[in-house]
């Protein structure tokens, strides 16, 4: 599987004694993925982006590689002389023949044990009941009085007060100054906490602090800080650290907001642009029941107008020539209707007539015959004997005519 | 020192009963009509409230003790 290159049999290249030695070492289960603890030496950050160091103790040190992407997405300013711990993996740097530790992450060390400790605290306090979902009050939807725990020169500070401003300038604020790290916090957070828990009027307590290190949050973590959280009468909402951080205050708050601005959001779930909107709208529905109740007497007077009008002498008046009307009306039409009827019955019978007329048979070849002395018409045999002089009358006049023989029947063309 | 916020909410409150009275289209026009005017009243006081809000800031004394807040700032 390895692509050596035999000079003879046992004698390799430096780079296939290298490329194995890097092979060996990127095969190794442990090295492949590895915490080391040192102190940082040969710091020199590189225009890339990529940061190059050594990890050395009293005894040893090693070359460490971290890539741009990786050094990014460090939490802290690394210094020379700094105590870390790293996470990676050992590999060898063929141009230069060095193994070197390719970090993926770093710490400052002994964080690592606060985190373990903070496990621990977690738990304990779980165990016993100070997150229970059940504890947590409900917050109020228009606070009009806001506690605020916080350090008074802090950005924290300065971004809940433009966002409550922003949000709901109605409110009054009422600040509890205290460090929020250091050896005094946990004193002072906890004071604060229980300062305010004395004003009557408070709605919420916002409990913040802008993003830091674990170290730097460090007293959010604090029993006492949680334990006074808990004991707080006015709901708490935490605010502490950047998104990704998750603290006991947090977990022990009413809410957790994932920083100080969005607890200022969270606290003010009505705006004053709600509140606003409401009042428009609240203004318009009192306008139209207004509009209503005049509307509706207004209606009752046109309809009691009409009811007069009607019943008033003049009207009936009116009605009974309107009736009169009416009458007239239906007595033209149904007349005109007659006339139009019997009108048609004549041009029928009128038609009919054209159809017996006898001018109408002469034109298709017919003739009339007739006796010249009494005008009888012949239409019979024995009506006429031979040598008896008629007259026949055609379509457009007549002659005379004598009849020479009788015979019987219709003639009979041959 | 004003309440504010107390102003603006006791006075939406009332506008809202005067706009749950008014429902009833049974009511004399004559009170309607004072309850309008009423109503109308309240809407601009609530208006004004809202257009003159102004975040104000009270800080504890130092030691943390249970007094009176004490300086209090416009923010």
């Amino acid at each position: 599987m390895f692509d050596f290159e035999f000079t003879t049999p046992t004698i390799l290249t430096v780079t296939a004694l290298t490329s194995y030695l890097r092979e060996v070492l990127d095969s190794d289960e442990v090295l492949r993925d590895i915490w080391a603890r040192g102190e940082v030496s040969n710091f020199k950050p590189a225009a890339s982006g990529h940061v190059y160091f050594t990890l050395k103790d009293a005894n040893a040190q090693i070359h460490c590689v971290m890539w741009r992407s990786a050094a990014m997405r460090l939490r802290f300013e690394l210094r020379n002389g700094m105590a870390v711990e790293g996470h990676g993996a050992v590999s060898l740097f063929a141009a230069s023949g060095q193994v070197q530790l390719y970090l993926d992450s770093l710490r400052p060390a002994g964080e690592g044990a606060l985190y373990q400790e903070f496990l621990r605290l977690k738990a304990r306090l779980e165990a016993e009941g100070l997150f229970d979902p059940g504890h947590k009050r409900p917050l109020p939807q228009l606070p009009r009085h806001i506690g605020i725990v916080t350090s008074a020169s802090g950005a924290a500070l300065q971004d809940m007060l433009q966002t409550l401003g922003r949000r709901l300038p109605l409110a009054r604020v009422t600040l509890a100054a205290t460090a929020v790290q250091g050896v005094e916090a946990i004193a002072g957070i906890i004071a604060a906490l229980k300062a305010l828990n004395t004003l009557t009027d408070l709605d919420v307590i916002l409990l913040a602090r802008g993003g830091g290190s674990i170290e730097d949050l460090w007293a959010f973590n604090d029993e006492g800080v949680a334990r006074a959280i808990y004991a707080s009468r006015v709901p708490v909402i935490s605010g502490v650290g950047h998104e990704t951080d998750f603290t006991i205050a947090d977990f022990v708050a009413d809410l957790r907001a994932p920083t100080p601005t969005a607890a200022a959001e969270l606290a003010t779930p009505i705006t004053l642009q709600d509140l606003s909107a409401q009042l428009n709208l609240q203004t318009n529905t009192l306008q139209n029941l207004a509009a209503g109740h005049v509307e509706v007497r207004k209606t009752r007077l046109s309809l009691a107008e009409a009811a007069l009008r009607q019943h008033s002498p003049r009207a009936r008046v009116l009605n009974a020539a309107q009736r009169q009307d009416d009458l007239r009306e239906r007595l033209d039409l149904a007349f005109g209707n007659q006339l139009r009827r019997q009108r048609q019955q004549l041009d029928a019978l009128t038609s009919r007539l054209g159809a017996l007329n006898p001018e109408s048979v002469l034109s298709r070849g017919f003739a009339i015959l007739t006796d010249p002395d009494s005008g009888k018409v012949i239409s019979r045999r024995n009506q006429a004997q031979p040598g008896q002089t008629f007259r026949a009358r055609l379509q457009d006049g007549s002659f005379l005519a004598r009849a020479l023989e009788k015979q019987e029947g219709a003639e009979k063309n041959d | 020192m004003t309440e504010q916020s107390m102003d603006f909410e006791s006075a939406f409150r009332s506008l809202q009963e005067i706009i749950a009275r008014l429902e009833n289209s049974e009511l004399p026009l004559e009170e309607a009509i004072k309850l309008y005017e009423e109503g109308k009243r309240l809407s601009e006081v609530c208006a004004n409230i809202l257009a003159a809000a102004e975040l104000r800031v009270s800080t504890l004394p130092r030691e943390l003790t249970t007094d009176e807040n004490d300086e209090e700032a416009v923010f």
